[in-house]
């Protein structure tokens, strides 16, 4: 009785944790399901999010949520464009030119956001944003709570999505085959460049959450894609409900090994869980 | 045999990079026609079926569809003219549902609304697809695979339909049925080339054929002339 005490807190915490690593990942996992693309910028992306919410805060006094009825808009075009201007050429030329372009992509970011907002470490101080609240003698801060709903109803839309809609079936067959889909008159340029703004539409849902839990800075992005590449890698590259798993897995490998290893060992413990999930599950624990 | 070709390939040449694979190929075909493209592993039947669906663009020469160019058109355009491609190995979406399958055969413009139409068409040609329709297209038998990957062809609106291998890896009883099958279709006015490696089948089914060898064709007639022709009996009936 006394362990399933001691492991309440770690045990809720990391999954909620995980809820944030998932709504990272979702785009990321997206991405590659649709394109192939390890989307290397993708964490540098998320941050520019934040930095727009930030913005919003501080200029405007818009609350951060409520600003992604403005950033995610943003953030879907900035996407589109990308895709479309920056790396469609380069997808007819070899696996690396885009995987290069998107590395270009979050060094650049990475510096503008730097000339625009410092190196200084910000946070998107609002009052709920140090709120908590106790489930039995669990102390939960409400930005943690936050996070995992708001990765379940984005994993829940992109879900629905790609499986009810006309567009996200027609993403899922250039997905599955992308030589059947040429071949039914599908312009896989048009849905590579609507998924990117799909992910990029996540990315700023996931910067806005990044932005109440963690304070940030430009080079936030770097620490969180590669957890986010943890998570798919578990959960398997393309299915949501897998990226959405495979952030639990993630968060409660943190928490747990933080707990009987001690917090040196936390993101050991989580990126050994990984790879052993490569090892076992090349495939990710939930894909197809 | 006056009448206006429907596709008209004029002297292509194809490169995959700096290796050619087609030279100076030429063919046509006809309005309601069954033209049979043969030849063996290799010769460059798929890259040829590729070109016509604009998957490839030829470096030279000319593909024309109701008279009009479409040698420089991308894979979209051309679906959204009328031209289908059921390709070896068929290239289904794997995880998705038989009747998904179908809908997303009528991704083009042009198709949507002929959509409700097209499904009814494709039920009547091929009753197990209905009854299979929320299953996911990799759940099915090859034979009904086959069936599927036409069915989403068919669902395209298209006149003119490219086959590439229908039987391939298929047993003989249901080749004759998918052939049945394509007869019917070619009786709703679609005009269809279809390549086959069985030749004896190939010159039973079309009206004329092409003999394609190394990315040029050999020899073509009408399938009754091509069935009497010495070389064709010697190189391929073994006679």
């Amino acid at each position: 009785m006394e362990l399933i005490y001691d492991l309440s807190t770690p045990v809720i915490m990391g999954i909620l944790m995980g809820g944030l690593y998932a709504l990272i990942a979702l785009g990321l996992s997206l991405v590659f399901g649709v394109m192939k693309l390890i989307n290397v910028a993708h964490g540098d992306l998320v941050v520019t999010g934040t930095y727009f919410s930030y913005a919003c805060f501080t200029i405007m006094g818009l609350d951060p949520i409520l600003s992604l009825i403005l950033g995610a808009p943003v953030m879907f075009v900035f996407g589109y464009a990308i895709q479309k201007f920056l790396m469609s050429r380069s997808f007819g030329v070899s696996m690396e030119a885009p995987l290069i372009i998107a590395f270009g992509l979050s060094l650049v970011l990475q510096n503008l956001n730097q000339v625009l907002w410092t190196p200084l470490s910000r946070g998107l101080t609002t009052d709920y944003a140090f709120k908590s609240f106790n489930i039995g003698e669990v102390y939960i801060p409400l930005p943690y709570l936050l996070n995992f709903i708001a990765a379940l109803v984005v994993m829940l839309v992109l879900r629905t999505f790609l499986s009810k809609t006309y567009l996200g079936k027609a993403i899922s067959a250039a997905s599955q085959n992308k030589r059947g889909a040429l071949l039914m008159g599908i312009n896989p340029n048009r849905i590579y460049a609507v998924t990117f703004a799909i992910a990029m539409a996540t990315a700023a849902v996931a910067g806005v959450f990044l932005g109440l839990t963690f304070p940030f800075t430009p080079t936030t992005g770097v620490s969180f894609l590669i957890i986010s590449f943890g998570v798919i890698v578990v959960g398997g590259m393309g299915s949501m409900l897998g990226t959405f798993i495979g952030g639990m897995v993630l968060g409660l490998a943190q928490t747990l090994g933080g707990h009987f290893f001690g917090d040196a060992a936390q993101m050991l413990v989580a990126y050994l869980i990984v790879l052993v999930a490569l090892t076992i599950r090349p495939q990710g624990l939930f894909s197809r | 045999m006056s009448q206006e070709a429907l596709l008209k390939v004029s002297d292509i040449s194809v490169y995959y990079g700096s290796l050619q694979v087609i030279w100076d190929l030429s063919l046509e075909v006809k309005p309601s026609e069954i033209v049979a493209l043969i030849g063996s592993n290799g010769s460059s039947k798929t890259t040829l079926l590729d070109t016509i669906s604009g998957l490839i663009h030829p470096a030279k020469g000319s593909i024309t569809f109701e008279s009009r160019p479409i040698e420089t058109l991308d894979s979209f355009n051309i679906v959204a003219l009328g031209i289908t491609q059921v390709p070896e190995g068929r290239e289904l979406f794997p995880d998705l549902s038989v009747e998904d399958n179908l809908y997303l055969g009528s991704y083009n413009p042009k198709a949507r609304s002929q959509r409700a139409k097209n499904l009814k068409v494709v039920f009547e040609h091929f009753p197990i697809l209905e009854s299979r329709k929320n299953q996911s297209a990799k759940t099915l038998s090859g034979g009904e695979q086959q069936m599927l990957a036409i069915g989403r062809g068919l669902m395209s609106d298209p006149k003119l339909m490219l086959l590439d291998e229908m039987s391939l890896g298929l047993a003989p009883i249901i080749c004759t049925e998918l052939y049945k099958a394509l007869r019917e279709i070619s009786q709703r006015r679609i005009t269809v080339l279809f390549v086959e490696q069985n030749v004896r089948r190939s010159l039973e089914e079309a009206d004329r054929a092409y003999i394609i060898e190394s990315g040029r064709v050999v020899l073509s007639g009408t399938a009754k002339d091509l069935r009497e022709e010495e070389k064709v009996k010697k190189a391929y009936f073994g006679l």
